[in-house]
This record gives C-alpha cells, sequence and structure tokens, in this order.
C-alpha cells in the first residue's frame, strides 16, 4: 500500500491541460524534465506507447468509489494489524477540525508498504467515525497496479490536482504525502528527517480552497526493512520517469527476499512500533496575512514538522522495539 | 463479544446514580474512555446522546450512542448510533446495610463489535476483550473510590456541623 504524492503530469489521463493546478504541483519538477527532443528512437517511442498504455489503467477518480460499509467492516483486521504488528500509537487527533475540509500532510515512510498510513487511516476512521468523508492521495501505480483495486474503496484517489480540488470541495479530509515516493525510499540512516524534495504544491492547494494544514508527523516507518538507496540513477537508466511516472528503483533489504530491487511485490514489513503525532491545524490566512508566501509557508510546515519527528526520535529508545 | 465488571460500593443506590449518569463526570473515573461529550440536545435521561471513545490497542473507538433505558436509580442503557456496535449498561442493585450503612452491587457491562466483520473481527474483538475488561474493572474501582470518598467527607461534614451545635 504506497499512498504517494501530489503531483500530476500534464499528460495525466483525468488532470486538465492548463489546470493551474497541474502546473502548480509541477513546478518542482518543470526544472528537471530534459527539453523536448525533436528526435526520438524507436526505443523511446516503444517506452512512450507503454506508457500511455500504463496511463490508460490509472481509473479516472471517482469519489464515490469510498465505500463507508467496507471500510467499517475491514476496521476490525486493520485494528489486529495496526495494533498487534506495529503497535501504534495516534496522538493528537484532536486537533483535526470537527467538520469541514482539511488538508493532512504527512511524512511518509516505509517503502511501498506504508506502515504509517495504514495506522492513521485506522485511527482517523474510528476517531472520527466512517461517515467522515476522508481521501488519501496516491500515486498513479498504486492505483494502477494489479490486485490493489479494492484500495479504492478506502477512499485512496490518484493523486492530481483535480482530484485533490473534487475532495476539498466535497468537504472532505485529504491526507497528502508530498515528499511520495522520494521520501519514502530514503535510507533507513535518513529515517528522521522530513523531506519534501520541495515540492509545495500542497501549499497552494490549501491556500486555492482555503483550507486548514494538519501536519501529521510519524515515525518508525523506514524502521520495517533497510533501505539503502533511492536508486535514482537506475531508475533514470531505465526509463521509468517516462514509464511509470517514478523517478526511483528503491534498493533495500527486506523480507521476505533479502536484496530487495524496485520492491514491486512489496515486502513483509519488520514489526517497528509506528508513532504518530497529529499537530495544531495552520490557518495560512490567520497565521501567514491574507497573501501568504508559499515558500514562507512551506518552511513553517516543513520546520514544524521535523521539531516534532526529532521529539518523537529522542523518545524512542530502540529501533524497531520503539 | 460482551464484557462486564462488577463491585460492591458502600453507598445507596442514589449516590452513585448522580455520577454514572452525569456525562461530564465519565472522564474523571472511567478509565481508558478519551471522549465522553453530550452530542444531542438533552445531557441527561432517555434519548440522550454522546459521542464517546475508548482507546484501545492502536485506535480510539467508539462512536454516538443514545441512552435507551433509563430507570433511575436502577439501569442505565445505552446503544450505538454509529462507530462500532455496541451496548452498554450499568446496573445498581442495593444489597442492603453492611457495617459501614448502605451497600450496592454496582455492574457494568459492554457488548462490541463489528456486524459483518468475519472471522477476523471476531478475533479482534477475542484481543481487545482482555484490554476493554481492564479499562471497566478499573472504571468500577475509581467510581468506588470516588463515591465512597465523597461519602466520607459528607459524613464528616454532618459529625462536624453536629459537634459545633
Amino acid at each position: 500500500m504506497q499512498a504517494q504524492t501530489a503531483r500530476a503530469s500534464s499528460g495525466d489521463g483525468h488532470a486538465a491541460d492548463g489546470d493551474p493546478f497541474a502546473r502548480d504541483f509541477d513546478e518542482h519538477e518543470a526544472g528537471e524534465r530534459p527539453p523536448a527532443q525533436p528526435r526520438r528512437g524507436p526505443l523511446e517511442r516503444l517506452v512512450d506507447a507503454a506508457a500511455t498504455v500504463i496511463r490508460g489503467r490509472v481509473p479516472a477518480a471517482d469519489l464515490d468509489e469510498r465505500d463507508p460499509d467496507f471500510i467499517r467492516e475491514s476496521l476490525p483486521a486493520q485494528w489486529l494489524l495496526a495494533s498487534l504488528w506495529f503497535r501504534g500509537e495516534v496522538r493528537g487527533l484532536g486537533h483535526v477540525p470537527e467538520h469541514g475540509p482539511v488538508l493532512l500532510v504527512g511524512n511518509h515512510s516505509g517503502g511501498n508498504m506504508t506502515p504509517d498510513t495504514l495506522v492513521f487511516t485506522l485511527a482517523f476512521s474510528t476517531y472520527f467515525g466512517v461517515e467522515r468523508r476522508f481521501y488519501q492521495l496516491a500515486h498513479n501505480l498504486v492505483l494502477s497496479w494489479p490486485g490493489l483495486g479494492f484500495l479504492r474503496k478506502y477512499g485512496i484517489v490518484a493523486a492530481s490536482p483535480d482530484n485533490a480540488e473534487r475532495a476539498l470541495s466535497s468537504g472532505a479530509a485529504v491526507l497528502v504525502y508530498p515528499g511520495g515516493d522520494h521520501e519514502v525510499h530514503r535510507p533507513s540512516w535518513e529515517r528522521n528527517r522530513v523531506s519534501f524534495d520541495g515540492r509545495r504544491g500542497f501549499v497552494r492547494l490549501a491556500l486555492e480552497h482555503d483550507v486548514p494544514i494538519v501536519p501529521v508527523v510519524a515515525i518508525g516507518g523506514q524502521e520495517t526493512a533497510l533501505f539503502l538507496s533511492r536508486g535514482e540513477g537506475l531508475a533514470r537508466r531505465l526509463m521509468l520517469d517516462r514509464l511509470l511516472r517514478v523517478k526511483v528503483l528503491p534498493i533495500s533489504i527486506a523480507a521476505p527476499w533479502g536484496l530487495n530491487v524496485g520492491d514491486g511485490l512489496g515486502h513483509i514489513p519488520l514489526p517497528a512500533k509506528i508513532t504518530i503525532e497529529v499537530l495544531p491545524a495552520i490557518h495560512l490566512r490567520e497565521q501567514f496575512g491574507a497573501q501568504p508566501d508559499v515558500d514562507e509557508v512551506y518552511a513553517h510546515v516543513t520546520a514544524t514538522m521535523q521539531e516534532t519527528l526529532d521529539a518523537l526520535a529522542a523518545e524512542r529508545r530502540l529501533p524497531i522495539v520503539g | 463479544m460482551r464484557v462486564q465488571a462488577a463491585i460492591e460500593v458502600a453507598a445507596p443506590p442514589e449516590t452513585i446514580w448522580e455520577l454514572v449518569s452525569d456525562p461530564a463526570r465519565y472522564l474523571h473515573f472511567m478509565s481508558g474512555i478519551t471522549r465522553w461529550e453530550i452530542a444531542g440536545e438533552h445531557a441527561r435521561g432517555l434519548g440522550a446522546r454522546y459521542r464517546t471513545l475508548m482507546r484501545v490497542g492502536s485506535a480510539e473507538i467508539g462512536g454516538l450512542v443514545e441512552i435507551v433505558e433509563c430507570d433511575a436509580p436502577r439501569d442505565l442503557a445505552w446503544t450505538s448510533i454509529s462507530g462500532i456496535d455496541q451496548r452498554g449498561r450499568w446496573r445498581l442493585r442495593e444489597i442492603g446495610p453492611g457495617h459501614l450503612g448502605e451497600r450496592t452491587r454496582v455492574e457494568l457491562r459492554l457488548q462490541y463489535g463489528v456486524a459483518g466483520a468475519g472471522i477476523l473481527g471476531w478475533i479482534a474483538e477475542q484481543v481487545a476483550a482482555p484490554a476493554v475488561r481492564k479499562n471497566l474493572r478499573r472504571s468500577l474501582q475509581e467510581l468506588r473510590r470516588q463515591v465512597e470518598h465523597e461519602q466520607a467527607r459528607a459524613a464528616a461534614a454532618t459529625r462536624r456541623a453536629a459537634a459545633r451545635n
């Protein structure tokens, strides 16, 4: 289960071209994208064709696919996993405004099996009830992966500005992991670092819809395997960025595979204790004036989250054990 | 899953009723309860609604409940409107005077689960039971401590007043 980044490619099936959000979300990537190449080799054309096919598999988001009854009936199973395996602990859910749309911004850990998402969505659903509309933005790959279609019933939708906009305007709580694939595959020795990689789309999203940002800080996820490298060079060489919109081909040592390249089949996460702290809501226009500066808000949110993560790290006595 | 706990308290049922029928006091004596909030128009009595949460394992679990039976000072029962399925009941029964005066047997019952959750739901109920049972037992011990403490203070105040006159 990999709930990932709020980025969209302009070629995304459901992100309308010319959408201002698409530009916002993409801004960060724009600098990295190679200039358009007029001549393309056969291999590149093949890659592009395959990318089109894969994109076609990404389901157009239908917020109606979220199924409260399904979520409710699966809560006991989630609770078992979160309580017994991950000994999850979620603090401060009272900071989330009781009603109305809110943007929950989390740091993301644990490779493609992200225990923090499991623990948090369970806690959110039991705290506010499954009736409260709650969506999680995920990487396209998660939603198009065979066999993971059931995730849509939990409210997981493809991370696109369009979807985020629709979810927020419907009054829902939306969980986004700006760090996405970049953060989730960071090496284990950087486990206590918030690494959003400069992705500021979430700030613009919150400003545009005038919704509060509630930071959600999790620790423990990066101890569920030994993450060695993001494998960005490898991903580039294999053209995965063009094919699948992933910039990483992570390398880790994980159960039951041993050396695990790509994490495409997932892995069995070690039973590391997951602690999550929800921070007080940040009302952007109240705190930063009528026209908040995106960079300032971004710096404030990431610094606050890093401080909390440091405190959680100081509280932790041993890796995995907690 | 049905979990229950019982205790004897050296106080008349009316005194204990004051405590268990007052939603504002739940956070002060109920163990594991993180929320017991009035959610409807009435604070007490039949039809009163509360938003409840109890920390069990990795989550705070509960939901909206409504008082469906209110027979002062004997029975107070609630059932869930939303959240997990639950049914709870306070049963207060007088058991005659002891050496300290009137005594009451206080029983707290809780039935909980998620209908339709299948075998994993059943397992989760079993796994949660010891923690829930412990919470109920601790709640009753705290209730007894508070009620008997108040009784003792009231008795002392009466004695002081009598001595002054």
